[in-house]
C-alpha cells in the first residue's frame, strides 16, 4: 500500500469514528431526555385522578388534591404576565424602533440578555428584599412580581426581534403618508408582528409556570384555600418541591401528578408558540 | 375644512401638534420601559449587596474562604457552597460540552435532512422543561440507580487508585456531588446543543462546499472549517451553559444531600450556593443567618453575571462577523 493510500485510509477511519461518536452523542442526549420525560409521564399518569383538580392539598396521611396550588399558580402567573407584557412590549418597541443601533439600546439589550439567563433564585432573593422584608410577610403579590421579572426579559427579547423582522419599507411607507411615529408603531408595526410577539408571551408563560426557586422566597406556600394576594399563596412548583422532599408516599404521588400536569402545560405552550412562530414566518415570507 | 376661516388655529396644524406631543410622550413611555429593564438589574445587585451587608461586615473577606457554617454559633463561611457549586458545574460541563457538540454536529452534518427538524425541535422543547422535573427525576430515579449500580463500582475500581482514588471513596448512597453534576449536565445539554446547532448552521455553505470539493471528509470540514468559523460563538454557548449550571437550583437541591462538609469524595453529600439558599432560607432564624444567605446569593449573581457577560460578548462577536461577510 502506498503512503498516499495509507493516509487516505487513516483520514477515512478518523472520519468514521467521528461520525459514530457524534451519532452516539445525539443518542445519549436523547436517551437521558426521554428517560426523564418517560418517568414524568408514567409516574404522573399512574396517579392522575379527578380529585386532583377539586380537592385542596391534604395534611399528611389523608386524601386530597392540588386545587389551591393550581389556583394560586394561575393567579400569580396571570398577574405576572399582566405586569410583564406591557413593560416588555414597551421596552422591545424602544429597542427596535428608537434605539436599534444606539449605545443605550445596545447596553439595554446586553443587560436584558443577561437577565434572560440569570439564575432565577437571584431574582427571588431580589424580590424578597424589596417586598417580603419590607412588608414583613410572604405574599402572593411578591410571587407575582418575581415571576413578572422573569417573564420580562423573554418578552423584551421577542418583541425586539419580531419588530426588527418587519420590513423597513412598511415603516417608510407609513411615515411618508404622514402617519405619526407612535401610530406607525402601535397600529402598523405592532399589528404586523403581533403573532410573533404573542409567541414571546406564551414562552414567558411556559417559563414562569415551572419556576420554583423564586417562589420559595416570595409566595412560599399555603395549605389552605386562599386567593388573597396579600397572604402566602399555594403554588404548584413549591408544593411539588415540599411534597417530593417529604417522607410520605402519598405526598410523593401528588408531587408526581403535579409534575405531570406542569410538564404537559409547558410542552403544550412550547409547541403552540412554535407553531404560531412557524406560521408567522411563513406569512412574512 | 369650513372652520379654517372661523378659528384662528388651523385644525390640521393643531392635530399635528397633538400628534407631536403624543409622539414625544410615547417615546418617553417606551424608553422608561426599556430603562426599567436596566433598573431591575441594578436593583438586584444593590438590594442583595444591602441584604448581605451584615454578613460581609461581620465576617469580612473571611466569608469567602471560611468553611464554617454553623447557625447555632452564628458562624458563616461560604467556602463549602462555593466549592460545591464549582465542582458540580465542572462535572456538568465535562459531560455536557462533548455531548452537545456531538448533537450539533449530528444535526448539521450527519443526520438525514428529514430527521433534523424533528430532533432539533424535540431538543428545543426539552430545554423548556422546568428544572424541578430534573430534580425529581434525579431524586426518585437516578439517585437509586447511582446507589445501586454506579457508586459501588466507582468506589471498588477507582477508589483504590492512588491520587484520584480519593475522589471516589465513600458511602455510595447515591446522593452527592457526582450525581448533582450529572443531573446538572443533562439539564444543560439542550441549551448548549441549541446554541451550537444554530451557529453551525450559520456557517456559509460556500465555505463548507469548497472544503468538500477539495476532498475533505465530514470530520475535516467540521474541525477545519466549521469550528474555526464559529469558535467565539461556540465558546459563548459553553459559557451560557456554564451560567445556567452555576445558578441552577432545583435540579441540584434534590440530589446534593445538603451536607455542610468539605469532602474530597464526589460520592459524599455536598452542597452548592443555590441549594444552600433554597434549603435553609425559610429556616433562617437570625438576621445574620439571613444576611449570610443573601450574601451567598450576591456572590452567585456576581459570578454568573461575569460568565454570562463573557457568553454574550462571544456570541455577539460571531453575529458581527456574520454581518460583515
Amino acid at each position: 500500500m502506498s503512503a498516499r493510500n495509507r493516509r487516505l485510509l487513516r483520514r477515512r477511519i478518523i472520519d468514521a469514528a467521528a461520525r459514530m461518536l457524534a451519532t452516539c452523542a445525539a443518542l445519549i442526549g436523547l436517551f437521558w431526555l426521554t428517560w426523564i420525560l418517560w418517568t414524568t409521564l408514567s409516574k404522573g399518569l399512574s396517579v392522575m385522578k379527578w380529585g386532583l383538580f377539586t380537592q385542596l392539598t391534604p395534611p399528611p396521611g389523608s386524601d386530597g388534591g392540588l386545587l389551591n396550588a393550581f389556583v394560586g399558580s394561575i393567579l400569580m402567573s396571570g398577574l405576572a404576565i399582566l405586569i410583564g407584557t406591557p413593560l416588555g412590549i414597551g421596552a422591545g418597541m424602544y429597542l427596535a424602533e428608537y434605539a436599534r443601533h444606539s449605545k443605550l439600546g445596545q447596553t439595554i439589550r446586553f443587560v436584558n440578555d443577561i437577565l434572560l439567563s440569570a439564575p432565577s433564585i437571584v431574582i427571588g432573593l431580589f424580590v424578597y428584599t424589596i417586598t417580603v422584608l419590607r412588608m414583613g410577610h410572604f405574599s402572593g403579590m411578591a410571587g407575582a412580581i418575581a415571576l413578572a421579572f422573569i417573564a420580562l426579559p423573554v418578552i423584551v427579547r421577542t418583541t425586539d426581534e419580531m419588530l426588527q423582522l418587519v420590513p423597513s419599507t412598511m415603516r417608510e411607507a407609513a411615515l411618508a403618508l404622514g402617519v405619526p411615529q407612535h401610530k406607525v408603531i402601535r397600529q402598523i408595526l405592532l399589528r404586523a408582528s403581533l403573532s410573533g410577539i404573542l409567541t414571546g408571551v406564551l414562552l414567558a408563560l411556559a417559563r414562569i409556570s415551572g419556576e420554583t426557586a423564586p417562589l420559595l422566597f416570595t409566595a412560599l406556600n399555603n395549605p389552605y384555600w386562599s386567593t388573597n394576594l396579600n397572604q402566602p399563596m399555594a403554588n404548584v412548583p413549591v408544593v411539588i418541591f415540599q411534597y417530593a422532599m417529604s417522607p410520605y408516599e402519598y405526598w410523593h404521588a401528588l408531587a408526581w401528578a403535579g409534575a405531570f400536569v406542569m410538564t404537559m402545560l409547558v410542552l403544550i405552550l412550547g409547541l403552540v408558540s412554535r407553531l404560531i412562530l412557524l406560521r408567522h414566518r411563513r406569512q412574512n415570507g | 375644512m369650513s372652520n379654517v376661516k372661523s378659528s384662528t388655529i388651523d385644525p390640521l396644524l393643531s392635530l399635528d401638534r397633538v400628534d407631536r406631543r403624543t409622539d414625544k410622550l410615547f417615546r418617553l413611555m417606551v424608553m422608561s420601559c426599556a430603562i426599567f429593564v436596566f433598573v431591575v438589574l441594578l436593583g438586584a445587585v444593590f438590594s442583595m449587596l444591602y441584604g448581605g451587608h451584615e454578613a460581609f461586615s461581620t465576617f469580612g473577606w473571611k466569608f469567602l474562604w471560611s468553611k464554617n457554617w454553623d447557625p447555632v454559633q452564628k458562624q458563616f463561611g461560604a467556602l463549602i457552597p462555593i466549592y460545591g457549586t464549582l465542582v458540580t458545574s465542572l462535572i456538568a460541563m465535562i459531560l455536557a460540552v462533548p455531548v452537545s457538540f456531538g448533537i450539533a454536529v449530528f444535526l448539521t452534518e450527519i443526520a438525514p435532512l428529514w430527521l433534523r427538524l424533528p430532533i432539533a425541535s424535540a431538543i428545543d422543547l426539552l430545554a423548556g422543561i422546568p428544572s424541578i422535573i430534573y430534580g425529581m427525576w434525579g431524586l426518585f430515579v437516578f439517585v437509586p440507580f447511582m446507589a445501586l449500580h454506579v457508586d459501588p463500582w466507582l468506589s471498588d475500581h477507582l477508589g483504590v487508585l492512588p491520587v484520584i482514588g480519593a475522589l471516589f471513596r465513600g458511602s455510595a448512597i447515591g446522593l452527592g456531588t457526582l450525581t448533582g453534576g450529572i443531573v446538572l449536565g443533562i439539564m444543560v445539554i439542550p441549551f448548549v446543543a441549541a446554541v451550537m446547532r444554530e451557529v453551525f448552521s450559520a456557517v456559509p455553505s460556500a465555505l463548507k462546499e469548497s472544503a468538500y470539493a477539495l476532498g475533505s471528509t465530514t470530520w475535516e470540514v467540521v474541525w477545519n472549517v466549521v469550528l474555526p468559523y464559529t469558535r467565539s460563538a461556540v465558546t459563548g454557548g459553553i459559557f451560557l451553559g456554564l451560567g445556567r449550571a452555576l445558578g441552577e437550583t432545583m435540579a441540584v437541591t434534590f440530589v446534593l444531600g445538603n451536607a455542610h462538609r468539605l469532602s474530597m469524595s464526589l460520592l459524599e453529600p455536598g452542597n452548592s450556593i443555590a441549594a444552600t439558599i433554597a434549603n435553609e432560607f425559610t429556616e433562617a432564624d437570625s438576621s445574620l443567618y439571613l444576611s449570610s444567605l443573601i450574601a451567598l446569593g450576591f456572590l452567585l449573581f456576581i459570578v454568573t453575571f461575569v460568565v454570562l457577560a463573557i457568553a454574550r460578548l462571544m456570541l455577539r462577536r460571531m453575529a458581527r462577523l456574520e454581518r460583515t461577510t
